[in-house]
């Protein structure tokens, strides 16, 4: 068979891809070993979304006394939650193969292998593409000695399929998926220990934000020692037995299983590189703003192009990829800076752009603005007064350089901010903008004015 | 909201301006690019144009208001199912009305400018917000950046590529603001406007031209420097001394052209006194080689470096460089072929030397390569008549031309 594309890999990069490049015209392929939708949407975002519903509606049930409600003998049945899960996920698959179908994509199942550029090998038959994209996404990282067991030792993927809850559960590492599995796990009733190379939780995250969700995990009843590593475990009886480094101490501790949350690994390996002149760096594909490999004809997006490893990076790389294919007029790398990126624990946390500490490195004068979610009459009305609204702008020309929050839907919210620096507004576009009251998004404006000193309720 | 109608800035250094005519009358409709006003400075009258349409509802400063500031309301404009009611004292509240600002002695000829458009505005551009704060702060004009956002909407990116390049790779044109910077005039640089007006307007100039054939001219100069230690050298004469010495030898030789335009009589100048143009930073100077017609080409190359030196550190005496016969001005240096001189004055002769360069010419009533010099004389006609400047350049030639002679 001939394409103009062939897409290899069919998650919320290629199959973003994909649609685009058949609504402009090519004769378009989607190469895909497994579910359409990718990582993200069948071991992913959207599955583990499903969960944490669930088990914030566990947590609001446990505090439907603060609402006026008596509700008794309140049970769960951790079967169901995953079931509904799974169900959400195959409801999704089934709609992106509807969207392939709708845009005339070829769906090849089956392992690709890239032969030269321009051809590639599926079942055993060779399949042309003018252009070859590589979106075959990542894997978590394992580390040698803590292999997964899919019971004892678990990454993402077992996580999300429990068959009963840990009494006691290690989560090592505590980016985004570690944090959400803490709280989806710790709202269910597990006694949940984070481990945390680094001196503080969400690393990649402003350091308030960090210690802000330290101090609210803790005082959900979550463990969590930092500057701590894993140095070894060991199976029995249905347990885990860890040895924990921690600031210089040995720790050992008992756990009903672990979840290693520990970074993603890009899946470059059997794709056929070594054929092309495709070049590997540091485990991700080298490309450029436009997603071209070192090989003409190849291209690569989403994960195994590297960080951020995040699906709405992928589908827009996915976009910016075909349409530059295409030559259209307007197309604009990436600004890797407004990559938003959000964690759906709870509370949750979003952000976009610089933190404090990276505006400062870059010599930048900035002005900092903050508030708390206390101050706000939705979210005192709703029972969720937890978080902060924190945005930092460059004193000089009222550039908004980032905003970091942490709350009750705040990853609904970010998005306010993304478009703002999308448009290069200043400060003063973002004071004159109307707010509806009473909303949470009334925050992001008191952090703007409070940034300037204007702020009207702190 | 009615829509203020402010007092523009004609120029940049425009504080205030007289508001001599008003176009339309309150109650008038006014359409986008309607002259609505006259304004005038003591340069220029210029139109105002409606930048916004509507009803004229209120004239804020009557015509012929003199000292009227830059940016007080002078109308106010009314949108649609607006009335005078919607006029609010604050819109009326104007800059106060300068007080009689001193007038500046004017030393320059009246510039009449009439009817020039009014345009300078960061308002319309389509530009992000950051893109104009940026702009603004780094003094750009936004109208002449090609954005690159979408539908060419100019970024923050757009800016900062232009005054990072300063706009001559990203293909863009920068153009400076404010449009023009006033430099403070030297004392050296208004004499020389002075002087050099007076010259071109008072005295009748002409000019002569010839070229010299200046082979053995460069000949003996190379003869004459390789006979001293090359790397301790005594002397290194240059084409200038040789000139300058031809020059003062061929002026002895006509002293009709060494005379100088007294009004009611003639002066003839009774010593061969030679200047010489010197560029000196922010001007130049004359400096002057007293006698040069009796001083050997050492005694005149060594002079003429003492001189040089003093005019670019400054240090010249009066009588260094007040006087002289004739200039001479050579701009050889810098390639120039051929160039007019204007009259030094009193003097009534300057000679424009350009370079020494190669042509194909007739050398022993055969085609060959040989290095051409152009002079060109420009003479005072009131004192200096054709014949006399003829015989005076080629006289010159003669000694350039056979550069032996220049050391009896």
């Amino acid at each position: 068979m001939k394409y103009d594309v062939v897409v290899i890999g069919g998650g919320p990069g290629g199959y973003v891809a994909a649609i685009r490049a058949s609504q402009l015209g090519f004769k378009t392929a989607v190469i895909e070993k497994d579910n359409l939708g990718g990582i993200c949407l069948n071991w992913g975002c959207i599955p583990t979304k499903a969960l944490l519903r669930s088990s914030e509606i566990h947590h609001m049930i446990k505090h439907a006394s603060e609402y006026g409600f008596t509700i008794k003998g309140v049970e769960f049945d951790i079967k169901k939650i995953v079931e509904r899960s799974r169900k959400v996920a195959t409801q999704l698959s089934s709609g992106i193969s509807h969207l392939m179908k709708k845009n005339k994509i070829d769906v090849i199942k089956g392992t690709a292998k890239i032969l030269s550029a321009g051809k590639v090998s599926v079942n055993n038959e060779t399949v042309e593409g003018k252009h070859i994209i590589i979106a075959t996404g990542a894997r978590a990282r394992i580390l040698p000695g803590f292999e997964p067991d899919g019971e004892l030792v678990m990454t993402y993927k077992e996580a999300m399929v429990p068959e009963k809850l840990p009494k006691k559960l290690l989560v090592v590492g505590s980016g985004a998926i570690g944090v959400e599995f803490a709280s989806f796990y710790s709202n269910l009733g597990s006694e949940v220990t984070i481990l945390e190379i680094a001196d503080r939780i969400l690393p990649v995250e402003d350091k308030e934000v960090s210690g802000f969700m330290k101090t609210s995990f803790e005082s959900q009843g979550i463990k969590i020692l930092l500057n701590s590593k894993l140095s070894s475990i060991k199976k029995s009886n249905n347990k885990v037995e860890a040895k924990i480094e921690s600031n210089g101490k040995t720790i050992d501790a008992e756990f009903d299983s672990v979840i290693m949350a520990v970074g993603i690994q890009a899946n470059t390996e059997n794709l056929g590189l070594e054929s092309t002149k495709v070049k590997v760096d540091k485990g991700n594909i080298v490309t450029n703003e436009w997603c071209e490999t070192a090989e003409k004809g190849i291209y690569a997006i989403g994960d195994v192009a590297g960080a951020p490893w995040l699906a709405h990076k992928a589908s827009h790389e996915g976009i910016i990829c075909v349409e530059k294919i295409a030559g259209l007029k307007n197309v604009h790398p990436m600004k890797k800076n407004l990559i938003p990126g959000c964690t759906y624990s709870m509370p949750q946390v979003a952000s976009v752009g610089l933190t404090e500490d990276q505006a400062k490195e870059k010599g930048i004068k900035i002005k900092v603005g903050k508030f708390p979610f206390i101050a706000n009459g939705k979210a005192i009305a709703i029972g969720h007064t937890d978080g902060f609204v924190k945005t930092i702008f460059n004193e000089k020309t009222g550039e908004l350089l980032g905003a970091h929050m942490v709350g009750a839907e705040v990853t609904e919210m970010i998005q306010g901010y993304v478009i703002a620096m999308n448009l290069e507004t200043t400060e003063e576009e973002l004071m004159h903008t109307i707010f509806p009251h009473p909303t949470l998004s009334e925050s992001m404006h008191e952090s703007v004015l409070s940034a300037y000193g204007k702020a009207i309720h702190i | 909201m009615p829509i203020k109608i402010l007092m523009p800035a004609l120029s940049p250094t425009m504080t205030e301006g007289n508001l001599s005519k008003w176009n339309k009358k309150e109650g008038d409709t006014i359409k986008a690019g309607d002259v609505i006003a006259e304004i005038e400075t003591d340069k220029a009258t210029m139109e105002v144009e409606a930048v916004d349409e509507g009803i004229l509802g209120k004239i804020v400063i009557p015509a012929g208001s003199k000292n009227v500031k830059v940016n007080s309301p002078i109308a106010i404009l009314l949108q649609d199912g607006e009335d005078k009611s919607s006029i609010t004292d604050d819109m009326l509240a104007a800059a106060p009305v300068a007080e009689a600002t001193q007038e500046k002695p004017k030393t320059e000829v009246k510039q009449e400018i009439s009817k020039q458009e009014i345009r300078i505005s960061n308002d319309r551009v389509k530009a992000s917000p950051l893109a104009k704060r940026i702009g603004a702060e780094n003094n750009l004009n936004l109208n002449i950046i090609q954005g690159t956002g979408p539908k060419g909407r100019i970024i923050k990116d757009d800016v900062l590529k232009m005054i990072s390049s300063g706009g001559a790779s990203s293909g863009v044109v920068r153009r400076a603001i404010p449009e023009y910077s006033e430099l403070p005039l030297s004392t050296m640089r208004g004499i020389i406007a002075k002087r050099l007006v007076e010259s071109k307007q008072n005295i009748p100039h002409f000019y002569l031209s010839l070229d010299c054939n200046v082979d053995k001219l460069l000949e003996m100069r190379v003869e004459v420097n390789g006979a001293t230690d090359a790397k301790n050298p005594e002397y290194k004469i240059s084409v200038n001394d040789l000139v300058i010495i031809a020059t003062a030898k061929a002026l002895k030789k006509v002293p009709e052209a060494n005379t100088m335009w007294n009004q009611d009589s003639i002066i003839q100048n009774n010593n061969v006194d030679v200047s010489v143009a010197v560029a000196i930073e922010g001007g130049l100077v004359t400096p002057i080689i007293r006698n040069a017609d009796q001083k050997n080409i050492f005694a005149i190359s060594k002079e003429m470096k003492q001189l040089a030196s003093k005019a670019s550190s400054g240090t010249l005496t009066p009588e260094e460089f007040q006087g002289g016969s004739v200039t001479i001005s050579n701009l050889g240096m810098y390639g120039i072929k051929q160039f007019n001189a204007i009259i030094n004055p009193p003097q009534s002769c300057i000679l424009s030397v350009g370079a020494a360069r190669k042509e194909v010419g007739v050398k022993d009533n055969q085609i060959a390569i040989v290095n051409l010099m152009n002079i060109t004389i420009s003479c005072d006609h009131r004192v200096v008549d054709g014949a006399v400047a003829a015989t005076f350049l080629n006289a010159i030639k003669d000694l350039i031309e056979n550069p032996s002679r220049l050391l009896i």
